[in-house]
């Protein structure tokens, strides 16, 4: 299948994030952008503010140990059974990078105040917790629904990412993009300010033509820049395609651990157009 | 009678989840896991196990929002949460030691905690370091508090506290743990030496339950291959699984 004439490269897609901008991200089983991620390191991306959601693993650990993150909101960066994320536990400890400790539904709280064009957002928990605590920007207010007063409850401010960022199993030329169940990317999309991804193939129609994907399908009104990337989600899984590269994440987690080895990894695998293993 | 670690945790933690009608388990979370399908077995389905991580043992599919959405309804029955630091009020902190927000050590992040915390009733600590490390006087950060003060909505909160060496279960009245039974090998001098918060204890405190026969063999045939999905590794080296 021809790679449809709107589509730019992965590299185009990375110069047209400007520093400074606020991007959301999926979390690492949930179509990860890595082609991108990569080309964000090669044009030496400086003061990008990621918004993981709800949380990341490598994406997040290899844009900070590049220098291209000034800022992180997450609820989590870890590399799972690989262990810890060696980059992202460095920076907070050195205090590199600031932290904007969050916690999964109020990240998507953020997002949906934002999808609905609403203000802010109500979410129960939370209260007592110094995550609360730590973030200004997160107000408590009682609710007004309850009778006699008292009840006290969290309200989550409207985020709105200049960038959501994410790689999908299908694009086709009319520029539309599926994402399957993938609904956080659906979310992202809605509620950011502009929507950049890569796709893994091209699919022949029209995607919102076909009933069985139309629910899967974000629409090109939601889309800015399409670029193809095969295996555009390696070293990470993309669901229904490939798994994720256990060896590489491990190789990688004992790397970073050490200026020379993260220097290394980044020299071969982000500089030297090797791209797939 | 001779059992394994894992029998016997996996029966343990069984027990606790009887009745529930939704058990949800997150990452990296096999024992759990395989306690929650073995309720699932034995209920026919009454009890249903939500795997993370499982795409058969997993009834979402609805994006990252629809579990805490449905625990937010109070349709999450049981969850499993860990923790960096644990302290005797069961407040849990998985972000750091040390002043924040330049810490001593840096840990992942407080996930869904702040919010499971409270909206599922019976969420079950499991955390396997039994240490002074660990189980603190008082936590460094509290990622999610362990009770919280009259007036605030909270239906949810922690039941049991599983350890290497122990398990404890969590009186909301007192705000304390109080030593249920311990492990194999385990004694009680031991888990005051590696506990930093003050715990009730019966006096006469014995062995953790052991495993029901009729249940490990359960374990070994049709959980073993159910949690292989999720956790191969885990089911061909602990519970033998063949596959």
């Amino acid at each position: 299948m021809n790679i449809p004439e709107s589509y730019i490269s992965a590299d185009e897609i990375a110069s047209r994030i400007p520093d400074g901008a606020l991007i959301g991200v999926p979390k690492e089983d949930g179509g990860v952008a890595m082609e991108i991620t990569r080309a964000l390191i090669r044009r030496k991306a400086r003061n990008l503010r990621l918004l993981t959601v709800p949380v990341s693993s490598i994406q997040a650990d290899l844009l900070i140990g590049a220098g291209c993150l000034s800022e992180i909101e997450t609820s989590g960066v870890s590399m799972g059974e690989f262990g810890y994320a060696p980059n992202f536990r460095t920076a907070v400890q050195d205090g590199t990078i600031t932290v904007r400790d969050a916690t999964c539904p109020a990240i998507y709280a953020e997002l949906q105040a934002s999808e609905k064009g609403s203000p802010f957002q109500p979410l129960r928990g939370i209260l007592g917790s110094d995550v609360l605590a730590h973030r200004a920007d997160w107000k408590v207010i009682e609710n007004p629904f309850a009778e006699g007063g008292g009840d006290p409850i969290v309200l989550l401010p409207a985020v709105r990412p200049d960038i959501a960022l994410f790689h999908a199993r299908y694009g086709d030329r009319y520029g539309n993009v599926w994402v399957g169940p993938k609904r956080e990317c659906v979310l992202l999309a809605h509620a950011s300010a502009q929507t950049f991804v890569t796709v893994e193939e091209i699919w022949g129609g029209n995607l919102m033509e076909e009933e069985r994907m139309l629910a899967g399908t974000i629409p090109p009104i939601y889309v800015d820049a399409v670029a193809h990337a095969e295996r555009g989600a390696w070293p990470l899984s993309l669901s229904g395609c490939y798994d994720r590269d256990g060896d590489h994440l491990r190789d990688y987690v004992s790397a970073a651990k050490t200026a020379e080895g993260f220097a290394a990894y980044l020299e071969r695998h982000v500089y030297g157009n090797q791209a797939a293993a | 009678m001779e059992f394994t670690r894992e029998e016997l945790l996996i029966c343990a933690v069984a027990r606790m989840l009887e009745g529930c009608r939704n058990i949800a388990v997150g990452t990296a979370s096999p024992i759990p896991g395989s306690a929650a399908l073995l309720v699932q077995a034995l209920t026919n389905g009454a009890s249903r196990a939500s795997i993370l991580g499982s795409n058969i043992h997993n009834p979402f599919n609805d994006g990252g929002p629809e579990l805490f959405d449905r625990a937010g309804q109070g349709r999450v029955d049981a969850f499993f949460l860990g923790g960096g630091q644990i302290d005797g009020e069961a407040n849990i902190n998985l972000v750091s030691t040390g002043p924040y927000p330049e810490p001593d050590t840096r840990f992942p992040g407080s996930f869904g905690s702040a919010y499971l915390y409270f909206s599922v009733p019976r969420v079950i600590l499991f955390r396997e370091e039994h240490s002074r490390r660990v189980f603190v006087d008082k936590v460094d950060f509290i990622s999610a508090p362990g009770w919280s003060p009259p007036g605030v909505h909270r239906p949810g909160g922690p039941h049991a506290l599983v350890t290497s060496l122990c398990i404890f279960m969590y009186d909301k009245t007192r705000r304390r743990f109080r030593l249920d039974g311990l492990l194999p090998g385990a004694s009680l001098e031991e888990v005051r030496d590696n506990t930093g918060f003050d715990f009730d204890c019966p006096d006469n405190i014995g062995p953790v339950t052991p495993p029901e026969p009729e249940r490990v063999a359960l374990i070994h045939s049709r959980i073993a291959d159910e949690i292989a999905e999720t956790y191969p590794e885990f089911a061909r080296n602990r519970l033998g699984w063949k596959g």
